[in-house]
């Protein structure tokens, strides 16, 4: 626990991220961009995690274990998501979200 | 950080934007340390800062020309979604704040050690956490072939089609 800070303004912190990277998910055009959105809201689930387990439980371990599978598996994620789009800008030379109309060629 | 993260979204540069993330991103380290979690905060130093954020630089120079600007949306959506977002963040929080936490203050001596994290991540007592660990073992496996699929494939294809 972090003397002076209550875990009602680390919940306000991580509110404002996730719901930043929601606008950013719904404005952005540019894929990488939309994935790059999609990490903010992964971060801000992964700190409520670590912040509930610090502030409620903090003789357990779950909230800590379950954050290190998120970042796992936003790792395996963005990997993929990343190969997926790099394919995809050698088939359609564009990654602007108006542009994908195809789902298989 | 919230400065941070609201430039992530609205920069007009990918490449600054992606700079920003990686502030983003140690500012969550930052805090990890600071409720002493030091484990957890150096996995998201190496894993996100460090790889992650490197997968984002090498993708964007290999796919695009850094100096173009992003393509925007239209004005009335992004006020569509920045009300949302607002609304959004003014339920949760009036749930929050509204919420009585019953916060533990007292009783902190123990630090949770790496040693403590790897023997309930193979432990498959009570607080045991192996078939998640399994899991995202066969999921880690799985998606780095899927990239390799991904990638191998269109090249074939892209020769055949030479």
């Amino acid at each position: 626990m972090i003397s002076g800070i209550s875990i009602y303004e680390i919940l306000t912190v991580s509110t404002i991220i996730f719901f930043i990277g929601i606008y950013g998910f719904v404005t952005r055009k540019n894929l990488i961009a939309m994935l790059m959105s999609v990490e903010l809201i992964l971060n801000s689930a992964a700190l409520n995690f670590v912040i509930f387990n610090k502030y409620l439980f903090p003789n357990e371990l779950g909230g800590a274990i379950f954050s290190i599978f998120i970042i796992a598996v936003a790792a395996a994620e963005t990997a993929l998501a990343l190969a997926i789009i790099i394919n995809l800008y050698r088939l359609i030379m564009s990654l602007k979200t108006d542009d994908l109309e195809t789902m298989k060629y | 950080m919230i400065v941070f993260a609201a430039m992530t979204v609205s920069n007009k540069n990918i490449m600054r934007s992606i700079i920003y993330l990686l502030f983003v991103l140690i500012g969550m380290a930052a805090i990890y340390f600071m409720i002493e979690f030091y484990f957890l905060g150096a996995v998201q130093l190496t894993v996100y800062a460090g790889g992650i954020i490197v997968l984002y630089v090498n993708s964007v120079m290999l796919v695009e020309k850094i100096n173009n600007p992003l393509p925007s949306a239209a004005l009335w959506r992004r006020l569509l979604a920045g009300f949302l977002s607002a609304l959004g963040i003014a339920l949760t929080l009036i749930a929050v704040w509204s919420y009585d936490f019953s916060v533990v203050t007292e009783n902190q001596a123990k630090e949770i050690s790496i040693e403590d994290i790897g023997v309930a991540l193979l432990g498959y007592g009570d607080h045991g956490y192996i078939l998640p660990f399994e899991v995202i073992s066969v999921l880690l496996l799985a998606a780095m072939v899927g990239a390799i699929v991904i990638a191998k494939t269109n090249k074939q294809k892209e020769i055949a089609n030479k």
